[in-house]
């Protein structure tokens, strides 16, 4: 930090002796208004209604968005994923993790201060706070020597847990409800028979939300979240953050607002302080980036208020870059630098793996087949008329219709596929959802082919019926084919 | 290995991990005292490690929350050393083995299976085979427990007896079938030292006349005279087989190990040896009782028992 400006408030500092342990100073945010507040408030009800309207969502009859653990099948709208999909996963968590890194790159922890759970969480459970005990003063007043324990205060208090406990039970209800078909856990709550599991898992996410939210608050993005500490290496010069310009602020100082303030040899700042009021982790923007900082845009809001009452130009704390509070540049030129390779790069990156995760999920093929030969005996002789390889298969529908399938095995002349009866096999048919394991025989004449290991493919065709039309599956399984000396 | 189990190294294995533990107490106590100033600036000092020019190792001190967390493990470790094995030898106070565990949980599976198989136990083997929901289970007890030998159709391989056609060697009754099932069979051919191999050739091309295989006619005419005195004692005068002793039929289709006159020679001279073993131990009488009808039901079944 600069020196102390003549003329300025010094900022008092102690040399503190801590002990190893420090204790939390609790953080009393005082509410902000303005932009950058009013986007989070629109992006905690956009990320709020998805996640806790979209268990109610109802497709083809059943629950829209179900992960069914216990039958291993994930229901994403017309999308029904199996273990097999495991891939989407891993596609869906490397786009998340690149468009992390692009946002950073552009705007710091915008993905912290506007759609975090831990952000949004804690938005909904300070606006209860301030509903019920009232700002940051009255809050820091209840909780100091001015209100002993009495009955406002218990009063005021129960009712904030009550209301936050509600909220914390409901999030957990609807958490558990992605898992669990909700309507019948909802009256399952009703009737009190939930399952001990269903049990544990609710009081488990309820006690989460309360505790994040209610207490640890700044503490998980301070301590707990590993985003907060490789951040900083996501950042550069060009990327927008938020920023005191103390090149126009410095020399702070508070100033009767008819002076001329350049004549006193102060900056624009009037050290109010009102930044670290409204500040969620208790930093004081003034001191620079912080890897505390979660980039919520709140000390911008509450300081272009107060530029407005002094009749300052406002931005004095706003969202710009490095290189910009450096040579002065404009907001304009800074923007200018969004489009530099590292932006590129991971722009190139989602655009190329959404293309392939589209693509594959449209075109992703229900039908699954998996063939295993017989380890037991490599091949068997048949009253010396035929030899016959002993496979099973296993023919999954993942689709939601009837499968009519078909198998030929190709790769050598004239193989026959017959069941354990050995009857020529001519149409399976696999219910929706389902899959079917059956021993198969493939059977080739004798003394056609010299003995030795020949590849064989196992053609598999399944028709099903969607609505009125008519869809053809298609799978090619590898195997192979022992005749034997 | 049970050298290295001797008390000593029980005895230094729990010290280690005692040791351990209050190591790591002692390394959070030992540093309560550490002080923490902040520079004039009042930002917090650094541990003076410096790279690239500005970037430093602050010297924070601890949230508190993360010491409690760490004490908290360190007690865990020392209720769980308590309660569970981990400290040498010591078998815990709760007695718990995975070995123990993995019985109860057997147990409990056993015992939750027990209602699915009870409707069955006390069915015929000939109702069992009928019912679609018992052939399903008794396919799924087959491929885990029989194809690998007779095959995930049960139709045998060489020196595996074909289970589909009708054919059998302990005879197919229901009962015949069960008593394979819980004591196994150990099916013996004798070698047969004493005869030359002018007499094996004679005998092996009679036993291929016997089903009407293609045979040198004055071979097997010497041959029978070789097969009476050597092998109707088990196989019948008339080459019928024995299912008390599981000698088989040589009058039909059906070879175990084939029918060629080198392989007949093969098996007369050397004898074979099968064996089918056991399954009491392996598997439960409910189970026992589902295959056996699964099994019954291959050759005698009216409907077809693929998987649907």
């Amino acid at each position: 930090m600069s020196d102390i400006p003549p003329g300025g408030k010094p900022i008092p500092i102690e040399v503190i002796e801590e002990s190893l342990y420090e204790v939390r100073r609790k953080i009393y945010p005082r509410s902000v208004t303005g932009l950058f507040a009013r986007w989070r408030l629109i992006l905690v009800f956009a990320t709020q209604l998805l996640f806790y309207g979209l268990p109610w969502v109802s497709w083809n009859g059943r629950q829209a968005v179900l992960f069914d653990l216990i039958q291993r099948k994930f229901y994403i709208f017309g999308v029904v994923l199996w273990p097999q999909d495991v891939i989407y996963l891993t596609l869906l968590l490397i786009l998340s993790a690149l468009a992390l890194f692009l946002f950073t790159a552009i705007a710091g922890r915008l993905f912290c201060g506007y759609a975090c759970p831990q952000t949004v969480y804690t938005e909904i459970f300070m606006w209860i706070e301030r509903k019920v005990e009232g700002d940051r003063f009255a809050r820091i007043r209840l909780d100091g020597e001015e209100w002993p324990w009495g009955f406002r205060k218990w009063r005021l208090k129960i009712t904030k847990h009550f209301l936050w406990l509600l909220i914390a039970f409901w999030t957990g209800f609807t958490f558990i409800g992605y898992f669990t078909p909700i309507s019948t856990l909802g009256s399952a709550l009703i009737h009190l028979s939930l399952g001990p599991w269903q049990t544990f898992w609710l009081c488990f996410y309820a006690f989460a939300t309360w505790g994040n939210a209610g207490f640890m608050r700044e503490q998980v993005c301070k301590y707990m979240c590993p985003y907060a500490r490789f951040q900083s290496v996501m950042v550069d010069k060009d990327t927008f953050l938020v920023t005191y310009d103390k090149v126009r602020g410095e020399p702070r100082g508070s100033r009767s607002k008819s002076a001329d303030h350049e004549s006193l040899g102060l900056g624009d700042c009037v050290d109010c302080s009102i930044c670290v009021q409204v500040c969620p982790t208790g930093i004081d923007i003034r001191d620079g980036l912080q890897y505390m900082c979660i980039g919520c845009g709140a000390c911008i809001d509450a300081c272009d208020q107060v530029m407005e009452k002094v009749d300052y130009p406002k931005g004095l704390i706003r969202y710009t870059t490095e290189r910009a509070i450096e040579d002065r540049e404009s907001n304009q030129s800074a923007i200018r630098h969004i489009l530099r390779p590292r932006v590129l790069i991971y722009t190139a990156f989602i655009t190329v793996l959404t293309a392939a995760f589209l693509v594959s999920l449209a075109t992703r093929n229900p039908l699954r087949v998996d063939v295993m030969r017989d380890r037991g005996a490599l091949a068997r002789e048949v009253e010396g008329v035929r030899i016959e390889n002993i496979y099973r298969i296993q023919i999954m529908n993942a689709s939601e219709n009837n499968m009519n399938v078909q198998v030929k095995a190709l790769g050598l002349d004239g193989l026959k596929v017959l069941n354990s009866q050995g009857q020529v096999v001519t149409e399976i048919e696999v219910a929706p959802a389902s899959n079917l394991l059956m021993p198969i025989k493939v059977s080739a004449e004798t003394g056609v082919n010299q003995p030795g290991n020949y590849p064989i493919h196992f053609d598999v065709i399944a028709h099903e019926m969607s609505g009125d039309e008519l869809i053809t599956r298609k799978r090619d399984e590898k195997s192979s084919f022992i005749i034997p000396r | 290995m049970s050298d290295f189990f001797n008390g000593g190294w029980s005895d230094y294995i729990a010290l280690v991990s005692l040791v351990g533990i209050v190591w790591c107490i002692w390394l959070l106590a030992s540093q309560r005292k550490a002080k923490v100033v902040h520079t004039a600036d009042g930002a917090v000092a650094d541990t003076g490690h410096v790279w690239d020019g500005d970037l430093r190792e602050l010297n924070n001190p601890l949230p508190r929350w993360w010491a409690w967390m760490y004490l908290i493990f360190c007690v865990f470790a020392l209720v769980y050393l308590v309660l569970f094995p981990g400290l040498g030898s010591f078998p815990g106070v709760l007695g718990y083995t995975t070995d123990g565990s993995l019985m109860k949980s057997m147990t409990t599976a056993n015992e939750e299976l027990k209602p699915v198989y009870a409707k069955y136990v006390t069915m015929d083997i000939e109702q069992v085979a009928a019912d679609p929901k018992a052939r399903e289970m008794g396919q799924r007890l087959f491929l885990n427990s029989c194809a690998q030998c007779h095959g995930s159709d049960a139709g045998g391989a060489k020196g595996f007896p074909n289970l589909t056609d009708g054919d059998w060697l302990y005879g197919g009754s229901p009962e015949n079938i069960k008593t394979t099932l819980i004591n196994g069979r150990a099916g013996v051919m004798p070698p047969f030292p004493q005869l030359d191999s002018k007499q094996i050739v004679d005998v092996a091309n009679y036993v291929r006349s016997l089903s009407g295989l293609p045979a040198d006619d004055l071979k097997a005419a010497r041959g029978s005279e070789v097969y009476k005195s050597n092998c109707a004692a088990c196989h019948g005068p008339e080459g019928k087989g024995n299912i008390a002793l599981g000698a088989p039929n040589l009058t039909d289709k059906t070879w175990l190990y084939g029918g060629s006159e080198a392989t007949i020679i093969e098996t007369v001279t050397k004898g074979r040896m099968a064996m089918m073993p056991s399954q009491d131990k392996v598997l439960s009488p409910e189970k026992i009782h589902l295959l056996a009808a699964y099994v019954w039901g291959l050759s005698n079944s009216k409907q077809p028992a693929t998987a649907k």
